[in-house]
């Protein structure tokens, strides 16, 4: 399954690789190249939209770990991302601290508070376990605009740009290459995470709880660390975009970012690495083409029909994809990848 | 004390129009074990409709209400038949997903049609005044609570005495028998659509006399979320004992404790504390069923 024609795995080693044969080791490598060739094409623009897309791709891996593959739907992941963002704020504009010491405490912060509100998730699941989540996400939002004297509240506060001896990441290229790197990384630990004994722990838990708690998996270990290891993600995706923004406030964080994060992995498909990547991809370049669309839509028929046209695009495309292809974009890759593989032969 | 009653008034008021919300909630959940994210939206709609219906045309407030009616049964049946019936059998997140992008495409719809703006009808609505002692009852309130008792008292009756509504119970307690028993549950599930568009429409004509129409009134839809996990997902009596509670807690702790507070606004997140509190110790709610899991 998934192999090249004439392939064969003739050994342990072999049946684990992720990159299988030459060519998959050459793509891998001429992708890389290309991402981190793209400052060099693209202006500053478009350098945004990727870093953005980096950011969102880092906090989905998280979200995907949580709820693709352990099954706890979490709708606040928005408000974990504020956890990380803040801790890195603070600790960088209050307390001197470096951005590469922040990210780690930041990381650390929003995993804890992602277990204190992922204890319900122990005894209840679905949609309580959606409510708890979204339960915490207004929770954390209001006690960050409490707390007026140490984040400054509604007015938010303003964060210094990363910087590594004496070199500022100032440019958006410089940024750029930051966050891809970064999101390379978690890419990378994702893709992995679910291969060590707690991610398939997880996809037990997934797949049936009482079973998996019968088969002597720990409910209670592994669902907590599916919330830590998710809303690490979170914490570090928070903290890039709240460094990149290079200002924190509460509004960064949307309860529907949270809406749409879990929108980028219906889209690109529940349980999947690359269907983080590629949701992620299509759901922010359907906001651009919404934004690119919108004053053309404003000018030609009313600015009611601009402001609405990226709710309703982003909600039917949701809704459709759950209609006509539940499993996402990542199994129609799989499908494309099967049939080239195979041509000119139909199985 | 004075002011300690008048918060426990108003907030028997708010929780009452809560307890209406909820219900739409809790026939959807126990006839087609469907959680309805667009509760909040239903209400916000039916905001936008009543402004519609009793500005735009200057209709009077029956015709107003029937108009409203009219449109929800609509809505409810186009809802159902396009967007939930494919989702049956679906896992809980495809179908939870399903109704939250149903409700961004309600709320696009709302900012397309209504341009998203803030409406009132203040004033156009019948209004009753009533004094007791110092105790003041704001006048669209109480016809909000009425209007919540009489269609409270109506679905109560409706699922006890009529065929659909027994349809509809039956079908709550096991979909397999109902079926063979000769009852389309497809119709049931449409039927749990419309009625709950119904009550929904009918809780943000009442919300939006007392406060206004805008986006953010679907909001109201988490504070019903609350109501629900607290009473009970499947108990209707546990929505309205629930809707009571959350509405008079929220004011009183509103009241009494937002001076202490520098930012405010704990009315807000008072829902979600109760929501976080209850899933931890008695998640099944107060009179709701206990689930028995088997593999």
């Amino acid at each position: 399954m998934g192999l090249p024609s004439g392939t064969f795995n003739q050994g342990y080693a072999q049946d684990m690789a992720i990159f299988r044969t030459r060519t998959q080791w050459v793509m891998l490598f001429a992708f890389l190249i290309l991402l981190f060739a793209c400052p060099l094409f693209f202006g500053d623009r478009i350098l945004t939209v990727l870093t953005i897309i980096g950011i969102s791709i880092i906090s989905v891996h998280g979200l995907n770990i949580l709820t693709g593959y352990c099954n706890q739907i979490s709708m606040g992941h928005a408000g974990f991302m504020a956890v990380g963002a803040y801790t890195s704020a603070l600790l960088t504009a209050k307390l001197d601290f470096s951005f590469w010491a922040a990210l780690p405490c930041a990381a650390l912060a929003a995993g804890i508070v992602g277990i204190i509100f992922g204890l319900p998730s122990l005894r209840v699941k679905g949609f309580y376990l959606i409510m708890a989540t979204v339960a915490a996400h207004f929770i954390i939002i209001w006690v960050i605009l409490q707390l007026y004297g140490v984040t400054g509240g509604a007015d938010g506060m303003a964060v210094p740009r990363p910087e590594i001896g004496g070199f500022v990441f100032k440019s958006k290229a410089s940024y750029f290459y930051l966050v891809m790197a970064i999101a390379c990384l978690g890419t990378f630990f994702a893709k992995n995470i679910v291969r060590t004994r707690a991610g398939r722990a997880f996809i037990a838990i997934r797949d049936n709880e009482l079973a998996a708690e019968v088969m002597g998996v720990n409910l209670w270990t592994y669902k907590l660390q599916a919330f830590f290891i998710g809303c690490v993600y979170a914490g570090v995706a928070g903290s890039l975009l709240v460094h990149y923004v290079a200002f924190a406030t509460t509004d960064q964080f949307p309860f529907m970012n949270s809406v749409w994060y879990l929108g980028m992995l219906i889209v690109g498909g529940m349980g999947s690495t690359m269907g983080v990547i590629f949701g992620a991809v299509s759901l922010k370049l359907l906001d651009e083409l919404v934004t690119v669309v919108g004053p053309i839509l404003a000018a030609a028929v009313s600015p009611q029909a601009a402001s609405s046209l990226g709710l309703i695009m982003r909600g039917l495309v949701i809704l459709l994809f759950l209609i006509f292809e539940p499993r996402g974009l990542a199994h129609r890759w799989q499908m494309v990848k099967s049939y080239y593989r195979l041509w000119p032969f139909s199985h | 004390m004075t002011f300690f009653l008048q918060l426990m008034v108003s907030g028997f008021a708010l929780g009452m129009v809560y307890t209406l919300i909820a219900i739409g909630f809790v026939i959807i959940l126990k006839c087609s074990k469907a959680f309805n994210i667009a509760q909040g939206h239903f209400v916000m709609i039916g905001g936008y409709l009543g402004f519609t219906f009793l500005v735009t045309f200057h209709l009077p407030v029956w015709a107003s209400l029937l108009a409203a009616v009219a449109v929800a049964i609509i809505m409810g049946l186009l809802i159902e038949r396009l967007t939930l019936r494919p989702m049956v059998g679906q896992p809980v997140l495809a179908v939870i997903m399903m109704t939250i992008a149903l409700s961004v495409v309600l709320e696009g719809l709302a900012t397309l049609v209504w341009g998203g703006e803030y409406k009132t009808y203040h004033g156009v609505l019948p209004t009753i005044t009533l004094k007791v002692g110092e105790l003041s009852i704001p006048p669209e309130t109480l016809i909000g609570v009425i209007v919540s008792i009489i269609v409270v008292i109506i679905l109560m009756l409706f699922f006890r005495y009529t065929r659909s509504g027994l349809a509809m119970m039956a079908t709550a307690e096991d979909e397999q028998v109902v079926q063979s028993a000769g009852i389309k549950v497809t119709t049931v599930y449409a039927l749990s659509w419309v009625i709950a568009c119904i009550v929904g429409v009918i809780g943000g004509i009442i919300l939006g006399g007392v406060s206004g129409v805008m986006i953010p009134l679907a909001n109201v839809g988490m504070k019903a979320f609350a109501v629900v996990l607290l009473g009970g997902v499947n108990s209707i009596g546990g929505a309205i004992v629930a809707g009571i509670m959350l509405g008079v807690l929220e004011n009183v702790a509103a009241g009494y404790l937002d001076p202490l507070l520098p930012g405010g606004g704990l009315a807000n997140v008072f829902p979600f504390v109760v929501m976080i509190i209850v899933l931890i110790f008695r998640p099944h709610g107060l009179f709701g069923l206990v689930e028995i899991e088997r593999i």
